[in-house]
């Protein structure tokens, strides 16, 4: 049986605010309960600095339950760390080792400023999302049952696009620093209902001029982002978008 | 459509039409042009990937041109002068080439050059899941090597003397071991490119589904193999039969 409890050591990015210069400190930690959420072990460690008269790391986090996007940190090179389909706070100790080192970072891209330590500003996915990714006609009242047929399938793939919590792990997982599967899960779940269509061109147009305006770079279908999607949404998304884009540059009035 | 969804009804008994709640002029930039559109990151990828069918397509009948190798000296020979008397029709395909090589080059250069930018600081630790491929980390080196091939190989077989029959050309310029070993070598670094290039045209224009992805990854490793193997074949055969196209 595994360990119930382990001895790890951190190496964590500390950095003051977002002019200074961030470097790594080194801490570690003895007795961690397997059973903790990676971020709980955070909270350990922030206890211990705290009582030391320390800074405690700053993180982001909110829910602690994988539904808000807020929390996020790249943990030994992989953003939410090791384990595929899982949020930093769904991510437990009993993952890692006795003895392992753990390098965590904050997600890092252009558009996503340190704030401090391992907080990030994701305002550019808000700004990204302000340039259509929502419809703007009154939907009115909820409409009677089955007036509009949808087909399972359908709406099950607006289901899983929607399924976006815009944590940023896409981005800080491409060696490109794109954000296209974040834009395209957003167009898609948009395009497949009906309610998307009326603004769908130019939800496609805005969307990719506004990711290219906020500094994120050019998706090179490295794939790296379904890898690191906490929510395991699929680049057919990206193709989705890709192709509503083309159609509307090319077909739009 | 409105009025199932819940518009409501103006009292003319027509739903209302779709009004905007965000009149904001920034977020709601009037739709692009198609000159606008072609030069977001999406509009070069779409103009990189149809760059890249036409360099396919060029390859392929470059490949099947060449095999006629395989029928001697005379048919090859006879092959050339036969292609070279289409003089227009050659100019004109070596135009439409050239415009491809260098929109796919100059676009290539450009998102290289932005996604360079896109991370200012690196991580510390740098781990890929399984999902890169040797072909995609590499695209824009295998294409540069790609690009000083093209460069030499034009040099050696077509600035050169064109009154030299083709057979006897390219026994002189393949019977040379250090040439031979770099032709084969760029071949290779050309097939590392397809071998992520002919996937991803499917997905940046858009095209490619879950349900032939699979089909589609294997076709893509089939046609760089193929490819490849088709012109790293001559030089062998050129080198190491003596008789070769003799
Ligand atoms: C016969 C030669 C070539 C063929 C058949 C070819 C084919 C392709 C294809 C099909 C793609 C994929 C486009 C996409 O992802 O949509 C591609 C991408 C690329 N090619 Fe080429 N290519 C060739 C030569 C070159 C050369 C000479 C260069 C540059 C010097 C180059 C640079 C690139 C780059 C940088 C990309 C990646 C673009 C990105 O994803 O950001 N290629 N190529
Ligand atoms: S804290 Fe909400 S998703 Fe992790």
């Amino acid at each position: 049986m595994a360990k119930q409890k382990i001895d790890i050591t951190l190496q964590i990015w500390r950095q003051e605010n977002p002019q200074s210069q961030g470097s790594f400190q080194h801490y570690s930690l003895s007795g961690i309960s397997t059973g903790l959420s990676f971020l709980e072990m955070l909270d350990v460690l922030n206890e211990n600095l705290t009582l030391n008269g320390q800074e405690p790391v700053a993180f982001d986090h909110d829910c602690r339950e994988g539904i808000c996007g807020m929390c996020g940190a790249v943990v030994n090179g992989r953003p939410h760390g090791p384990e595929p389909g899982t949020t930093l706070c769904q991510l437990h100790m009993r993952h890692f080792k006795d003895g392992d080192h753990l390098v965590i970072e904050p997600f890092r891209a252009r558009p996503f400023p340190i704030e401090r330590d391992l907080v990030i500003d994701r305002g550019s996915l808000d700004q990204l999302i302000q340039a259509g990714g929502y419809v703007s006609v009154n939907t009115g009242g909820t409409p009677e049952a089955n007036t509009i047929a949808i087909p399972r399938e359908t709406a099950e793939q607006a289901m899983d696009a929607a399924a976006c919590i815009g944590c940023g792990a896409c981005v800080a997982s491409c060696p490109n620093g794109s954000a296209m599967l974040f834009a395209g899960a957003k167009v898609s779940q948009l395009a497949l209902l009906p309610q998307g269509h009326p603004e769908g061109r130019e939800r496609a147009l805005n969307m990719v001029k506004r990711m290219d305006e906020l500094g994120f770079g050019n998706c090179g279908n490295e794939r790296e982002c379904e890898a690191s999607c906490p929510k395991r949404i699929s680049i057919r998304h990206i193709a989705r978008l890709n192709r509503e884009f083309i159609k509307a540059a090319l077909f739009s009035e | 459509m409105f009025r199932r969804i819940g518009g409501r009804l103006k009292s003319n008994g027509y739903p209302e039409p779709c009004r905007r709640i965000n009149h904001d002029p920034e977020t709601h930039a009037h739709i692009m042009k198609l000159r606008q559109a072609i030069l977001t990151s999406v509009g070069r990828k779409a103009l990189m990937a149809l760059s890249g069918v036409m360099l396919s397509l060029f390859l392929f009948a470059h490949g099947a041109g060449n095999a006629v190798a395989f029928l001697g000296s005379e048919a090859l020979n006879s092959y050339a002068a036969k292609l070279h008397s289409l003089s227009f029709a050659v100019i004109f395909f070596e135009c439409v080439l050239l415009a491809a090589f260098v929109l796919h080059i100059l676009l290539g250069m450009s998102l290289f050059l932005e996604n360079s930018q896109a991370r200012p600081v690196r991580y510390q630790v740098e781990r890929s899941s399984a999902q890169r491929t040797p072909g995609s980390r590499t695209m824009p080196y295998s294409g540069v090597v790609i690009l000083i091939f093209i460069a030499v190989h034009l040099v050696n077989f077509h600035f050169t003397d064109r009154s030299i029959p083709a057979a006897e050309l390219v026994r002189k310029v393949l019977r040379q071991p250090f040439y031979v070993f770099f032709h084969i070598s760029a071949m290779a670094v050309l097939a590392l490119h397809i071998s992520h290039g002919f996937w991803s045209l499917f997905q940046s224009l858009g095209l490619s589904h879950p349900k032939y992805d699979a089909a589609l990854k294997n076709s893509t490793l089939g046609l760089a193999l193929l490819l490849s193997a088709l012109f790293i074949v001559i030089p062998l055969c050129t080198l190491f039969i003596d008789e070769f196209l003799l």
